[in-house]
C-alpha cells in the first residue's frame, strides 16, 4: 500500500501530463474515428465502417474549393509576412533607432487585441473605402495579424545568437553581406522556419478574422462553421484528420533532418 | 616609446589609443608598439581595458581618439574584414553550423585563396586534429575546440593574431599543456601573438614582453622577470604574484644603496631598484626570497627580528608562514622544504632576514594594497 | 585639426549609414500594420459615433458618442460575462497548463520534441472541427455523455452541451496550446540545480515550487494567460457552438450586430470598447506581474 502511495506520488506528474494529453487530444482521436463512418446524413450516430470517405475527401460539395483557398491563402499569407516580419525582428534585434518603442507598441497591439476587433475593423475599413471583401481581403487579413507572431519568434532567436559569431567572421574577411549570409542567416534560419510554421497554421486555422472579410470565398473553417448547421459530412473529418497527421509528419520530420545534420 | 621612425615594417603601433563609453573611460591614452614576431601579453583584472583595447585592434570597437597602425599602415576604422588581423575568440566563437574544415577554411574561401584544401590540412595536421575535419564543432571537447579556434586564425597568415582570454575555459591540467602549445606554434610559424588575460602565471609562461594594464593606463610593461623582480609600482607588485610590502622612511641616500629604517630597524635598498620620490618608501620583498630563522640564531643580510609565527601551512614543496611583525604587519615567508629540518611551529618566536640585492622600493605614497583585491578575480 | 575634422566625418558617415538601414526593414511590414491594423482601429473609433442615414448600411458620422452608453446599457451584461467567461478559462488553463508544461521541460527525456509538437499538433485539426467534436462527444447521443451517465456523473435525462460549464470548457480547450507554449519556453529556461539547491536547503517539494520555480517561471506564466485571455474574451465560436441564449459573450453581440443586423456603429462602439477595456486589464495585469509576486 506505502509502496503504491509511492510509486503514485513519485510520478503524479507524468500522470497529469498523460492525463493532459488525452484531454488535448479526445477531439482530434474523435474526428479521426467518424471520417470512418458510413453516415447518411449527419454525421452525428455511428451507423457502421467505411473507406468510401477517404477514398473521396471531396465527395462533400466546395470542400475542396474551400480547402484549397485555405492552402492558397495560408500559402500567400505566411510567404508574405515571414518576410515582413523577419525583416523587423532584425531591425529590432539588431539595431539602436529613434522611435523603438513606437514600433514595438505596434507589433503588440495587434497581439493584444482580440481577433473579432482586428476583423470587425478592417472589414469596416473595406467598406467605407467602398472595397467589396474576398481572397484579397483574407489574405491581407492574415499576413496583418501574423506578423506580429512571426517578429516575436524572429526576434528570440536573433536575440539568442552569440554576437561574436559575426564578429569573428568579420574578423574572417567576410564583409557585412557574407556575414549575413553565411552566419547570420543560417543561424537563424530554424527560428524563421518555425515563425513560417506558426503564421501557417494561424493561417490555416483562423475562422473569426477571416469570416468577416471573405465576401463570398469559402475556406475551410468557414467551411465547416456553416455546414455544421445542416450536418457535418463526414469528409470534413478526412481532412482536418488528414491535416493533423501531415503536420505532425512534416514536423517529426523536419526533427529527424535537424538531428542527423546534428550527428554527421 | 612611439617614434614612427623607429617602428620597423610590421610593428602594431597604438597612439594615445581611447576609448570611452559615455562617462567611463576604458582605454586612457594608451601608447604602445609591440614588435613583429614577438609573443605579447595585456595582463589586467576585469574591466582594466585590456579586452577593449584588443576589440579596437580587431576593428569591433571604433576609438574615441588616437590611432592604430601596422607597420605604415592606419587601420584605425578600416572594416574588421580589411585588417591583416585575426582573433581567437573567448569561448571560441567557432560557427556551430559548418564542419570543421569549412570553420577553418572561412577566411580563406573570403579572399578567394585557390588552395583552400592544401592549406586547411597543412594547418590542422600542425594542431594535431586532421581527422576532426569533417565534426561540428559541438561533438569536439573543450581543448580541440580551442586548437580549432587558433588554426581557423592562423591559416590566414595574419600580421597579427589576437587571443582574447583563449584558456579560460579550459580545466588547469589542459591550460597548462595549451600554453606549452601555444608558445610553440608562434615560435613555429612566426607570427605576432598579442594575448589577453587576466591570468598573470599564463602570461608569464608565454610571453616575452607583458604590459600590466589597470584602469585603461599601463602601470609597467617588460619581460616577465623583469615585472617580477622588479615591479615599480604596488598594483604590479601584488598582482603579479605576492608581495611583502613594508613601511619605512630613507635615512640616508648612498650612492649604491639607500639606508631605509623599517620600524626602527636599518636595511639597505639597492638604489637602482628603487623608485621612491622622496623619503617616504615601500620596502619590498618577495615572499620566497625571505629566509626564516629560530629567534637569537645568526644570520645576514637584512635583518628583521622579533617576528612571531602566527600561521603554517604545509605545500609539499614548500612551506608558508604568516608572521606577525612587532609593529603588527602579518608578512608572508614561502620556505623550500629542502633541507631536512622540520618546519617550525605556530608561536614560534622568529627573526626574517634576506639579502639587500632582492628588495625593491616603491613610492611610499601608493596603496600598498592595490592589485592584491582584485588578484582572485574570475573571467569576464 | 585637419585629422580631427576627418575622424569627426569619419564617423558621422558610418553612423548614418547604419540608422538609415533599420527604417528600411521597418519599412514595408510597418506600412503594412499602419494601412490594416491601425488606419481600421481609427475607421472602427469614427464609425462608433455615426448614426443610421437614408439607406441600409448608410450612416453620417454625427459624433454621437451616446453610442457607446446605449451600446454598454444593452450589453453590459454579456460584457460583464466574457470577462468572467475568459478569467475562469484563463485560470483553469492555467492549471493544467502548468504541470504539463512542467513535465515536458523536465521529466521527458528524449520525447521532449515530440511532446511539443503534440501540444501544437491538434491546430491542424481546425479548431471549429474540435469544438464541433466536442459538441457531440457531449451531446444527447455522444459517447462521452453515455460514459458520464454510465458512471453515474450526469442524470440520463440532463444536458452537458449548452450550458455555461460547457462553454468555459471550450474556452479553456482550445486555448490551451497558447498556454502551454509559453510556460513550456521560460520553465525550459530554468536550471534545475536551482531546485536541487532548493532542496538542499531543506525546502520541500512545494516551497521548493512557490519559492523557485513558480517565480522563475513568471514571464511564462504572464506571457500564457495574456495568449489565453485576450482570444478568449474576444470569442464568440465557443459560445455559438457549445453554450445556449443565456451564455452569450460579447463577441456574439458584436457578431450580429454586424453580420445579421448590419448596426455598424453600435457594432463598432462595442468592439473599441473591448480593445480598451482588455487593454486596461492586460497593463494592469504586467504592471502587477512586473513589479510584485502574483502569489
Amino acid at each position: 500500500m506505502r509502496k503504491a502511495t509511492r510509486w503514485f506520488s513519485r510520478n503524479l506528474i507524468r500522470i497529469y501530463a498523460v492525463l493532459g494529453f488525452t484531454y488535448l487530444f479526445i477531439p482530434v482521436l474523435y474526428t479521426f474515428a467518424f471520417s470512418f463512418n458510413n453516415s447518411v446524413k449527419s454525421n452525428l450516430v455511428w451507423r457502421g465502417f467505411t473507406w468510401n470517405n477517404w477514398r473521396n475527401p471531396c465527395g462533400a460539395p466546395d470542400i475542396c474549393n474551400a480547402l484549397g483557398n485555405s492552402l492558397k491563402i495560408g500559402v500567400i499569407a505566411t510567404f508574405i509576412a515571414t518576410i515582413l516580419g523577419t525583416l523587423i525582428a532584425f531591425a529590432l534585434g539588431r539595431y539602436a533607432f529613434k522611435g523603438k518603442g513606437i514600433v514595438n507598441m505596434l507589433i503588440f497591439l495587434p497581439m493584444a487585441t482580440p481577433e473579432l476587433v482586428l476583423g470587425a475593423s478592417l472589414l469596416t475599413m473595406f467598406l467605407n473605402f467602398g472595397f467589396n471583401p474576398g481572397f484579397l481581403t483574407i489574405v491581407i487579413a492574415h499576413v496583418m495579424f501574423c506578423i506580429s507572431f512571426v517578429v516575436v519568434t524572429v526576434k528570440a532567436r536573433i536575440a539568442s545568437l552569440d554576437p561574436r559569431l559575426e564578429q569573428a567572421a568579420m574578423d574572417l574577411y567576410a564583409d557585412e553581406r557574407e556575414t549575413f549570409r553565411r552566419i547570420t542567416l543560417p543561424l537563424v534560419a530554424p527560428g524563421i522556419a518555425g515563425a513560417a510554421l506558426l503564421a501557417f497554421s494561424l493561417s490555416f486555422d483562423d475562422f473569426i478574422i477571416t469570416n468577416f472579410n471573405s465576401g463570398n470565398v469559402n475556406t475551410f473553417p468557414k467551411f465547416v462553421y456553416i455546414s455544421a448547421e445542416r450536418g457535418l459530412p463526414p469528409q470534413a473529418n478526412v481532412i482536418g484528420s488528414s491535416m493533423f497527421f501531415i503536420a505532425l509528419i512534416v514536423v517529426l520530420l523536419g526533427q529527424v533532418v535537424q538531428r542527423r545534420r546534428k550527428v554527421s | 616609446m612611439g617614434d614612427a621612425s623607429t617602428s620597423a615594417k610590421g610593428d602594431l603601433k597604438l597612439s594615445n589609443l581611447t576609448k570611452s563609453f559615455g562617462d567611463f573611460v576604458a582605454v586612457d591614452n594608451l601608447d604602445l608598439v609591440i614588435p613583429e614576431g614577438s609573443f605579447f601579453a595585456l595582463l589586467g583584472p576585469s574591466g582594466c581595458g585590456k579586452t577593449t583595447t584588443l576589440r579596437m585592434i580587431a576593428g569591433l570597437e571604433e576609438p574615441t581618439a588616437g590611432s592604430i597602425h601596422v607597420g605604415s599602415t592606419d587601420i584605425t576604422y578600416e572594416r574588421p574584414y580589411k585588417r591583416p588581423v585575426n582573433t581567437v575568440f573567448q569561448n571560441y566563437a567557432l560557427f556551430p553550423h559548418l564542419s570543421i574544415f569549412e570553420n577553418v577554411a572561412f577566411g580563406l574561401r573570403r579572399r578567394g585563396i585557390k588552395d583552400v584544401k592544401e592549406q586547411v590540412d597543412k594547418v590542422l595536421d600542425l594542431v594535431e586534429l586532421p581527422h576532426l575535419a569533417e565534426r561540428k564543432p559541438n561533438q569536439l571537447s573543450g581543448g580541440q575546440q580551442q586548437r580549432i579556434a587558433v588554426a581557423r586564425a592562423i591559416v590566414n597568415r595574419p600580421a597579427l593574431l589576437l587571443l582574447d582570454e583563449p584558456l579560460g575555459a579550459l580545466d588547469l591540467k589542459l591550460r597548462r599543456q595549451m600554453q606549452i602549445e601555444l608558445k610553440w606554434i608562434q615560435t613555429e610559424i612566426g607570427l605576432t601573438f598579442v594575448h589577453v588575460t587576466h591570468d598573470q602565471e599564463e602570461a608569464m609562461t608565454m610571453a616575452d614582453t607583458i604590459a600590466v594594464m589597470n584602469e585603461g593606463r599601463i602601470e609597467q610593461m617588460g619581460s616577465p622577470a623583469d615585472l617580477y623582480d622588479n615591479p615599480k609600482t604596488t598594483f604590479v607588485a601584488n598582482f603579479l604574484g605576492q608581495s611583502n610590502l613594508i613601511k619605512g622612511s630613507i635615512e640616508s641616500n648612498g650612492a649604491e644603496s639607500l639606508v631605509v629604517n623599517l620600524f626602527g630597524q636599518k636595511i639597505g635598498v639597492p638604489r637602482a631598484r628603487s623608485s621612491a620620490k622622496d623619503s617616504s618608501i615601500l620596502v619590498g620583498i618577495r615572499p620566497e626570497k625571505l629566509r626564516i630563522l629560530p629567534e637569537g640564531e645568526s644570520t645576514h643580510g637584512n635583518i628583521l627580528p622579533g617576528g612571531v609565527i602566527s600561521d603554517v601551512s604545509y605545500i609539499g614543496v614548500s612551506t608558508q608562514y604568516q608572521v606577525e611583525m612587532p609593529w603588527g604587519q602579518e608578512l608572508m615567508v614561502f620556505e623550500q622544504n629542502d633541507d631536512g629540518i622540520a618546519p617550525l611551529d605556530k608561536g614560534d618566536r622568529v627573526t626574517l632576514s634576506w639579502e639587500p640585492i632582492f628588495t625593491f622600493g616603491l613610492d611610499g605614497r601608493e596603496d600598498a594594497t592595490a592589485g592584491s583585491e582584485v588578484h582572485v578575480d574570475e573571467e569576464e | 585639426m585637419a585629422f580631427l575634422q576627418a575622424v569627426a566625418k569619419k564617423g558621422e558617415a558610418s553612423t548614418k549609414r547604419r540608422s538609415l538601414l533599420p527604417y528600411l526593414l521597418l519599412l514595408p511590414g510597418m506600412v503594412w500594420l499602419i494601412f490594416f491594423f491601425l488606419l481600421p482601429i481609427l475607421t472602427l473609433v469614427s464609425t462608433s459615433t455615426k448614426t443610421p442615414g437614408l439607406g441600409i448600411g448608410e450612416f453620417d458620422q454625427t459624433y454621437r458618442f451616446a453610442n457607446f452608453w446605449d451600446a454598454l446599457v444593452n450589453s453590459h451584461t454579456q460584457f460583464v460575462r466574457s470577462f468572467v467567461y475568459a478569467g475562469i478559462a484563463t485560470f483553469a488553463a492555467l492549471l493544467i497548463a502548468y504541470p504539463l508544461a512542467y513535465a515536458i521541460a523536465f521529466k521527458s527525456g528524449r520525447w521532449k520534441n515530440v511532446l511539443l509538437v503534440l501540444v501544437v499538433a491538434p491546430f491542424f485539426t481546425s479548431f471549429i472541427l474540435r469544438t464541433i467534436a466536442w459538441k457531440q462527444i457531449l451531446g444527447g447521443q455522444g459517447i462521452g455523455f453515455k460514459a458520464l451517465v454510465w458512471l453515474h456523473i450526469v442524470s440520463p435525462d440532463s444536458h452537458v452541451t449548452a450550458s455555461t460549464f460547457a462553454v468555459i470548457a471550450g474556452l479553456t480547450y482550445n486555448f490551451l496550446p497558447f498556454m502551454t507554449l509559453p510556460l513550456y519556453s521560460s520553465l525550459e529556461r530554468i536550471d534545475p540545480r536551482t531546485m536541487e539547491a532548493s532542496g538542499d536547503l531543506y525546502a520541500n517539494a512545494l516551497t521548493t515550487f512557490r519559492k523557485v520555480t513558480l517565480p522563475l517561471s513568471m514571464p511564462g506564466v504572464v506571457a500564457g494567460t495574456l495568449l489565453t485571455f485576450i482570444p478568449a474574451a474576444g470569442d464568440y465560436v465557443n459560445a455559438e457552438i457549445l453554450g445556449n441564449p443565456n451564455t452569450k459573450m460579447i463577441g456574439n453581440v458584436i457578431n450580429s450586430r454586424y453580420l445579421q443586423i448590419v448596426d455598424y456603429p453600435t457594432a463598432a462602439a462595442l468592439s473599441f470598447t473591448l480593445m480598451v477595456a482588455i487593454l486596461i486589464v492586460v497593463t494592469l495585469y504586467i504592471r502587477k506581474a512586473g513589479t510584485e509576486d502574483l502569489v
